[in-house]
């Protein structure tokens, strides 16, 4: 289909975001959400986005996903224009997403239906066992804490082998001890299956901790502010120098002294 | 540990039932009445209707009128509150039409009945019919429309068509909120079909109590026959009420 010309040059380009403006029309004023976002995502890299409540972070990952079309712009995936949802890429709310009538690993197995029987058993299992539910398959949600239904959130997403995954404040309903022990965890799994992923989040440590980059946003309407390179690898070292600076730097820039 | 409870379960219900049959009797006697039956005869009544044979067999035509017109409302309704709630149009179009019909007493109908199904079994089913479909349908269309946009856009981004969204998705979603309409629609099935008894067909606990009375005063028949409604009442509640406790739904009703 392509040229090898043209693939060669795009290898290093999983998303583009060119110029994405998204307008809510709201008691008949024009509200602007997204104001002209440019923004390129390499193959496995892992990028958080990164902005207070309600500037419009959500409506970003929306778009991206195909949810929601933007008003100008364009979002392109593999030199592809996004024009809906695409099970190749998924999408991870807090726990919430989590359908309520189905067990943890029919959750987990609910996009293998194309799949024959004992695959699809194979593969169920396969993600229970990484995100560490084995004793829980037979669980329904209302009976798991919020920490083992978001891992089961993750290993339904995980099991549709998605190249890119989108998640959407995963770890912002849990307690802080579910909440690092879920960022490790992610982390090892991306290390393992080197998805793309966009986070979105409102938390500074969290961006830091996880991602190779993060995308501070603005108050709304949203636009980039800055985008920090965080080039401490992995396991990262949360009294280190180099972290608490990166740290430190984002809150300056979204202007809050590191004091309370 | 839970025997004290359990034994209160079932003495104190218990109690209570011995003292208003004691109050009931006491009553009776005091009052020296000639009609109201004190609650030995009502007991002899039931089984009187066991010996004569109609007993089972009038529980059983109540029964089935229920079920045949309750069955047909949910064939409908269900498929119908769907639509409602998944297409706006289709709910422009068609809720004007339940609005209007839910406030009228399904009773408004039994003259309607007569002249369409006259005297018959279809007559009554079709009273329960139009009185179980508004619940199911309001229901069913509410559920819907309360389903949460996340998993309706999680089912999409499985790669769900629209129709396994619905079938995959927004029913098993929705299934709680059309469950409490169904016990309702049951609940009000049983009590229209003891009215529609009364004046549409010739057998049934409503039938009973109507022709217990026209025929010889048998206020003994008509207290067996109200005891009846309200034992099989409870039962079919009880029913459903396990139904809501099941592994699917259960998330959908806060009990435990």
């Amino acid at each position: 289909m392509n040229s090898p010309g043209e693939t060669a040059p795009q290898a290093a380009e999983k998303l583009r975001l060119t110029d994405l403006t998204v307008t809510f029309e709201s008691e008949g004023k024009q509200v602007p959400v997204l104001d002209g976002i440019s923004l390129t995502v390499a193959p496995g890299e892992f990028v958080c986005i990164l902005g207070p409540s309600g500037c419009g972070k959500s409506t970003l990952l929306n778009v991206v996903g195909g949810f929601l079309r933007p008003t100008a712009g364009k979002v392109e995936i593999d030199g592809r224009e996004v024009t809906g949802p695409d099970p190749r890429r998924i999408f991870v709310f807090q726990e919430r997403g989590v359908f309520p009538w189905l067990t943890a690993e029919e959750n987990i197995g609910f996009g293998l239906d194309g799949l024959p029987r004992e695959e699809r058993r194979e593969r169920v299992r396969r993600y229970v066992e990484l995100v560490g539910l084995q004793g829980f398959e037979r669980a329904f949600p209302h009976e798991l804490s919020g920490g083992m239904k978001q891992r089961v959130e993750v290993a339904r997403a995980l099991a549709m082998n998605p190249d890119m995954l989108y998640l959407d404040e995963p770890f912002g309903a849990l307690d802080s001890i579910t909440r690092m022990t879920l960022r490790r965890e992610l982390l090892r799994i991306w290390e393992a299956e080197r998805q793309t992923i966009l986070f979105v989040t409102h938390d500074i440590e969290e961006s830091v901790q996880l991602a190779d980059r993060v995308v501070v946003l603005s108050q709304r309407p949203a636009r980039i502010r800055r985008v920090v390179e965080v080039a401490i690898p992995h396991p990262r070292d949360l009294s280190s120098r180099q972290y608490l600076d990166l740290r430190d730097s984002i809150l300056a820039e979204i202007g809050l002294a590191h004091q309370v | 540990m839970r025997a004290p409870k359990d034994r209160g379960a079932v003495l104190l219900p218990l109690l209570t039932a011995v003292v208003l049959l004691g109050l009931w009797q006491i009553a009776v006697v005091l009052t020296h009445t000639k009609v109201f039956p004190p609650p030995w005869a009502v007991a002899r009544a039931l089984g009187e209707l066991a010996r004569k044979g109609v007993l089972l067999s009038y529980i059983g035509d109540s029964l089935f009128r229920v079920a045949s017109g309750y069955l047909l409302a949910l064939a409908m309704g269900i498929p119908l509150g769907l639509a409602m709630g998944w297409y706006a149009g289709v709910a422009l179009a068609m809720n004007p039409v339940v609005q209007v019909l839910r406030p009228i007493s399904p009773l408004a109908w039994i003259p309607v009945s007569i002249v369409l199904f006259g005297v018959s079994n279809l007559a009554t089913i079709f009273l329960i019919f139009l009185a179980a479909i508004c619940p199911i349908v309001v229901a069913t269309m509410n559920g819907v429309r309360s389903v949460p946009r996340m998993y309706l856009q999680a089912g999409r981004n499985f790669g769900l068509r629209p129709a396994a969204v619905l079938a995959r998705v927004v029913l098993p979603a929705a299934l709680p909120q059309i469950l409490v309409g169904l016990r309702i629609a049951l609940g009000i099935s049983w009590l229209v079909v003891v009215a529609a008894e009364m004046i549409a067909v010739d057998s049934g606990l409503g039938y009973l109590i109507i022709d217990s009375r026209n025929a010889g005063k048998r206020y003994d028949l008509v207290l067996a026959a109200i005891f009846l409604i309200g034992v099989i009442g409870l039962a079919l509640d009880l029913l459903t009420r396990r139904i809501e406790r099941m592994p699917r739904v259960r998330w959908g009703f806060r009990t435990d």
